[in-house]
Parts: C-alpha cells; structure tokens; sequence
C-alpha cells in the first residue's frame, strides 16, 4: 500500500467516526468538535483528490467559520441538553431502519452503475495538466469567465445571509442605558454649568 | 489503488449518517443542522471526486456553490434557533408548532 492510500484510508475512517460521533456524542460541544474532525478530514480527502483550493475553503469556510457558529450557539444556548438526549433511544430502531434502507439502495445504486460512453466528450470545462496550471488558478479562471453570474449570486445570497441573520437577532432591550451620541455632541454648556461664587466658611 | 469507488463510499457512508442523525436526534435542533452540514459535506465529496476522476473543473465550481449555501444556511437556521429559544426557552423540535403546520 503507498502512501496515498494509507492516507485515504486514515482520512476516510477519520471523516466517518467523525461523522458518525457527531450524531450520537451526548455533549453537544463534543458533537461540534467531532464534526471539526470531519471536515477537516475531508478537507484531507479533497487534498488527496487535487483540489487543493476547496480543500482550503472547506477548512477557512467550514471550521473557521461555521463549526465556531455552532461552538458560539451552543454554549450560548442554555438549554438541558441532558434532557433532550433521553429519548434517543426510542428513536434508535426507526433510524437505524431508515438509515440500513438508505445504504442498501445506495449499495444497490452501486452495483449497476457504470460510466455512459458520451461522459467523456460531455464534459463543460476540462481540467487543465496539474503541472502546468495550479488548481486554484484553473478554477479561478472558471468561476470569474463562465460562472461570473452564478458566482456574483453566490454573494448575493451571504449578503442576505447577513442581513438576514443580524435583523433575526438584534434586539434593544428596554431599560438599559444606551449611548446617544447626537445628545451628547449636543449638550450646551451654557445650560448645563453653573459658576458658584462660594463664600468663605458657608459652602453651598 | 484507490478509485472512484472509495470516494463515492465515504460520501454515501456520511450522507446516511446525515439522515440516520435527523431522526436520532428529533428533539435537538441544533444536532439536526449539524448533520444538514453532513450531508451537504458528502454532496460535496461526490462532486470533488466526480470532478478529479473525470476531469472535469464544474464539479468543484459547483462545491463552492453549495459550501456558499452551507454556510448561508446554517448562519440563517442558527439565528432562527437563537430567536426561537429567546421566545420559547426550549429548542425541542416538538414545541414548535407555533403555527400549527
């Protein structure tokens, strides 16, 4: 075995446990730290495959930003999460019967499946020699000519995301002090100071 | 020699424990979107390795599109569980029946 395929091996066992642990861990903090694990396994699997650049994305995007989304949500979250594990177990038989069902017709999916003879030439953008043009460059190429629209809807989409998200959440809480910046840059003082002329031995 | 095969395996092995953690976890909502996220990530998986094993670029274009979805996603689902548990006090999935659906 080389080492590619050690490495595929690992990375494959890794994202699954991963995966697989995420869904049952008690601890919804482990939880979120074992899906950490699989995607940074899969940004293994990625790497392995030549596509160094969603691999990257998948590690900045996925663990730099949404797993510590997760993170942030469920520590602020106080909830008895004990309580909502206790009936994971009366969900067991459906779920392993669904999930036994669903990896059965994939398997089944699997064995008949074989590549059509028109594949080849079917192809929308061919991938350039990797030991001429890096990955990044080719995709780059790809996603600001012939999907520049798709791409600019793409960030239209985390614009909403982010608007949508800071409206969802932001609320003034009444009585508390807040800052109101007019008001002070306002304030006169002529109206608000006062010159005391205090005599000696009487105070005010 | 590792083929296609393995990929797709690791990617239908990650979307059935994606399905396999919605119903596990019917009361934790949290735990429900993390294995959205998985199943999004072997979507992910098959384009990728579509893409390497058929040379072909739009299979990894169309995982950044779905990884801006993702991420879109889960920024959307989480502010909605933030107000939810603001209002509610709970994230059980069987108490939000608000609207009666």
């Amino acid at each position: 075995m080389g080492v590619a395929e050690i490495a595929f091996y690992i990375f494959a066992i890794c994202a699954v446990t991963g995966g697989l642990f995420t869904v049952l861990s008690k601890n919804p903090v482990h939880s979120v730290l074992w899906l950490i694990l699989a995607f940074l396994s899969s940004a293994g699997l990625f790497v392995l495959l030549g596509a160094e650049f969603v691999a990257m994305l998948l590690v900045i995007v996925y663990v730099g930003a949404v797993a510590v989304l997760f993170m942030f949500v469920v520590m602020m979250i106080d909830v008895d999460f004990a309580e909502l594990r206790g009936q994971m177990a009366k969900y067991m038989p459906i779920a392993g019967l669904i999930g036994v069902v669903l990896l059965l017709e994939l398997a089944m999916v699997f064995g008949v499946w074989e590549v059509s003879e028109g594949a080849e030439a079917a192809r929308a953008a061919i991938a350039p020699d990797a030991g001429q043009v890096h990955n990044t460059a080719a995709l780059g190429q790809l996603v600001y000519d012939q999907y520049i629209y798709l791409f600019q809807a793409a960030g239209l989409i985390l614009l909403v995301a982010m608007i949508g998200a800071i409206v969802l959440t932001l609320r003034h809480r009444t009585g508390v002090k807040r800052q109101n910046v007019m008001a002070q840059m306002h304030r006169d003082p002529a109206k608000t100071m006062e010159v005391v002329d205090v005599k000696p031995g009487q105070g005010l | 020699m590792i083929g296609i095969e393995n990929y797709l395996a690791v990617g239908a092995a990650l979307f059935v424990i994606g399905i396999f953690g919605i119903f596990l976890n019917r009361k934790n909502v949290i735990i429900i979107l993390m294995s959205i996220e998985l199943m999004l990530l072997s979507v992910n998986i098959n384009l990728v390795a579509f893409s390497a094993f058929s040379g072909d670029l739009v299979g990894q274009v169309f995982t950044i599109f779905v990884l801006t979805v993702a991420a879109a996603e889960a920024a959307i689902g989480l502010a909605i569980l933030v107000v939810f548990f603001r209002n509610r006090g709970t994230i059980d999935v069987e108490d939000i029946n608000v609207m009666k659906g």
